[in-house]
């Protein structure tokens, strides 16, 4: 079992956990996530990690109320215990394999869509720790729902807000802003997306565009998360990959997304009729 | 010559009633069956069957026993080399090992030892009975060892390996113990919280723990396990788990499945139950690509889920890999098969999804080097099956994940686990068998590896 530690909601739909698991926390790098089950009834979950803390032997994922199992993640408290956590999954980013001479002085872009700026934390973390430039793109809906604001400033050297609506920060969508830095004389080296399919799939046209490399987090769907079930399966430069053990970072340039925007969709029905009659049991043992 | 008496047909569930449940589709022996069908053994001189058995299992004598009505006997003699028996007596393969070399088989029918071993397993664990340990000789230099994977192979091992005294723990992936028994085989051939569980907890009582969750490779690596975690040796059992896809195009559309995702959904996170949360997706027409036992498993589950359902296999009817057993049971409930074709491409509608497979058919040619006569398209016999399923049972491969995590350990070129017959591999103090080594194959060939490592091991430790 792997007792909550501590848990706070960063805004309404969206909670922060950190959770026991000695094990994950002392092998996890940046890049990396892993998979959380709830109790026996639940699905396998896969999260990102937005940090991991090997003295503590915690880890910590955030997640947001969207469907059933992650409305049944965001009602646990601290205290409560999931019945699995299993991780570190997929391949740490590529940056950690880099000396530091070389990562030094190198100018990284990150570009955080809503959730995905959670796991974007640790790897602007690690980069700015080894001298590099890393400026950081956070884009929400609205003002409410931007995450980890303050916690990303501490890691970056330039961080810049965006929203839909115009409520905080620059009014736009991220690619605008990225356009937008650029054009006032900012260089970037690597842009790294995290987000939405839809957000990195911009994000990517838009780099192109720019002439910027940049690598993107796919998140699929996923059973087991060891290379076992190919549900996470990504065309990638035409080829056939599993996210989960081949990625989950691929080169956004190779990346089908709209083949992987279809694939998520998959169990749209099923998890919609779960939906209607799931009644959420998390609590109600006590 | 006496009339001999005819093999004792084993009670099943109607086919038509069972095509909608998950319940076991076998009911097994009674005691006077199992007794009536015990006394059928000619006890050879030279048992056949025990040679062609993978464990060896001392068949005849534990047959004698159950003619006699000694079950915790007969569970006894079986116990001294299967840690597995309720498990084996469903799954093996019976018919190309014990009971196909059975000298009864030659004239009639042979002896029905799976049912037999069956029935000994199951009526020992329903009735609470104590079934005598083996006897044992104690290793002079107990140790702590570790082994990858809780599948047949893992368990297998480290049941022997606690038998003799070490300090056993197993590390498993995923959150059940039982590898492939759990993920793979469904509930109607192998019921996982009575007879599964049973036989997994009988291996913990020998003193084994299981940690789950532990994904080597990931969560710990074997070097790890040796240098800083006080293990003197490994057994990496960690099976042939990456399926296999044909290649051809539209595999990445919406509602094409990996024969392995298909049943994990169901067996492991048991989709099928209404208060569980992993969805399934079986649709109103199921093709289930390839004619081994898990397509047979896939095919039969997508049924009981509500779907027509067709099995695609490019060979004919007396080529299906998959047990006899099953391909009857699996004709009976009402599977399509369509034999002699093979799907070229999967075609899409405008939303991404399956419409149907464009297959070719196929004619039988000259024997390949399995012996069976290899498929030949025939030229511009393109037709197509409309279809919104697409299960892929093609086979699977083993995972990377260790052998690209641990230096010093050799894989060939289908990416198995290299290790010579006592399961030693390039690495010292590293051990591996079952289908991490051989490419998918059976359980019990599984755990035929598992026991010749763990023999190696102790010879390894006792000579350090």
């Amino acid at each position: 079992m792997y007792k909550i530690l501590s848990k706070e909601m960063l805004n309404p739909v969206v909670c922060r956990m950190k959770v026991e698991a000695p094990r994950i926390a002392a092998a996890a790098l940046p890049g990396q996530f892993l998979i959380v089950r709830v109790d026996e009834q639940g699905e396998r979950i896969p999260l990102t990690i937005s940090a991991f803390d090997k003295n503590e032997g915690s880890v910590t994922i955030v997640t947001q109320k969207i469907g059933a199992s992650s409305a049944d993640i965001c009602a646990m408290e601290a205290g409560d215990c999931f019945e699995d956590v299993v991780g570190p999954l997929g391949n740490p980013s590529d940056f950690v394999e880099i000396p530091d001479e070389q990562l030094k002085g190198r100018r990284y872009v990150f570009i955080a869509g809503g959730l995905g700026t959670a796991p974007v934390y640790p790897q602007a973390k690690w980069l700015h720790e080894k001298g590099a430039v890393v400026d950081v793109i956070i884009g929400a809906k609205t003002s409410e729902l931007l995450i980890y604001k303050e916690e990303m400033a501490a890691v970056c050297d330039h961080l810049h807000i965006c929203t839909d609506d115009g409520s905080e920060g620059f009014h736009g969508l991220v690619t605008a802003l990225l356009e937008k830095l650029v054009a006032e004389g900012s260089q970037f080296d690597q842009a790294v997306a995290i987000g939405p399919l839809i957000m990195m799939k911009f994000a990517t046209l838009t780099c192109k565009k720019l002439g910027i490399p940049i690598v993107v987090s796919i998140n699929t769907l996923m059973v087991d998360g060891t290379g076992m079930c190919g549900a996470c399966r990504v065309t990638v430069a035409g080829k056939t990959r599993f996210a989960c053990v081949e990625g989950p970072e691929f080169d956004g340039y190779e990346v089908d997304f709209d083949e992987a925007m279809r694939r998520t969709g998959q169990y749209r029905s099923e998890e919609a009729a779960a939906n209607e009659h799931h009644v959420c049991k998390i609590g109600r043992g006590k | 010559m006496a009339e001999r008496i005819p093999r004792t047909p084993c009670r099943e569930q109607d086919p038509k009633v069972r095509a909608h449940n998950f319940q076991e589709v076998s009911y097994g022996y009674n005691a006077e069956e199992a007794q009536l069908e015990a006394s059928r053994c000619l006890h050879c001189k030279n048992p056949r069957c025990v040679a062609a058995c993978p464990v060896s299992v001392k068949i005849p004598d534990f047959i004698a026993k159950v003619k006699e009505g000694d079950f915790a006997g007969a569970a006894g003699i079986i116990a001294e080399d299967s840690s597995l028996p309720a498990v084996c007596g469903r799954v093996c393969p019976q018919e190309t090992q014990c009971e196909g070399s059975c000298i009864l088989g030659v004239k009639g029918e042979s002896v029905a030892i799976g049912k037999l071993e069956r029935f000994v397993a199951d009526y020992c664990r329903d009735n609470a009975v104590k079934v005598p340990a083996p006897a044992v000789e104690k290793v002079s230099k107990p140790a702590k060892v570790a082994v990858i994977g809780s599948g047949p192979a893992g368990l297998a091992c480290a049941s022997d390996l606690a038998k003799w005294g070490y300090d056993v723990t197993i590390f498993e992936a995923l959150h059940k113990a039982g590898g492939v028994l759990v993920y793979g085989i469904p509930e109607f051939r192998l019921p996982k919280d009575t007879v599964l569980k049973a036989e997994i907890d009988a291996v913990k009582a020998l003193g084994v723990k299981i940690e789950t969750d532990v994904i080597a490779g990931r969560t710990i690596t074997i070097d790890s396990l040796l240098d800083k975690e006080g293990f003197k040796a490994v057994f990496v059992g960690t099976g042939a788990g990456l399926p296999r896809f044909m290649g051809i195009p539209g595999e990445n559309l919406c509602g094409v499945f990996s024969a392995n995702e298909f049943l994990t959904r169901n067996n492991l996170m048991k989709a099928y139950l209404e208060d569980y949360l992993t969805p399934i997706h079986a649709g109103q027409k199921v093709c289930v690509v390839g004619g081994g036992n898990v397509a047979m498993d896939a095919a039969r589950t997508a049924l009981r889920l509500g779907a027509e359902v067709h099995i695609v296999y490019r060979r004919t009817e007396a080529e299906l890999p998959a047990r006899k057993e099953e391909v009857h049971h699996a004709i009976e409930e009402g599977i399509i098969f369509d034999m002699l074709t093979n799907p070229v491409e999967i075609l899409g509608d405008d939303k991404g999804w399956v419409r149907s497979i464009k297959c070719i058919r196929m004619e039988l040619g000259e024997p390949d080097e399995s012996g069976r006569r290899s498929p030949v398209p025939v030229e511009g016999s393109e037709f197509e099956i409309e279809t919104d399923t697409v299960v892929m049972a093609l086979g699977t491969s083993p995972n990377p994940l260790i052998s690209k995590t641990t230096a010093g350990l050799e894989t060939n070129r289908r990416g198995c686990l290299v290790a010579d017959e006592s399961g030693q591999t390039s690495r010292e103090g590293v051990f591996a068998g079952g289908d991490a080594v051989t490419g998918a194959a059976t359980v019990i060939l599984a755990m035929g590896a598992g026991r010749t490592a763990a023999k190696a091991i102790r010879d390894y430790l006792e000579a350090k």
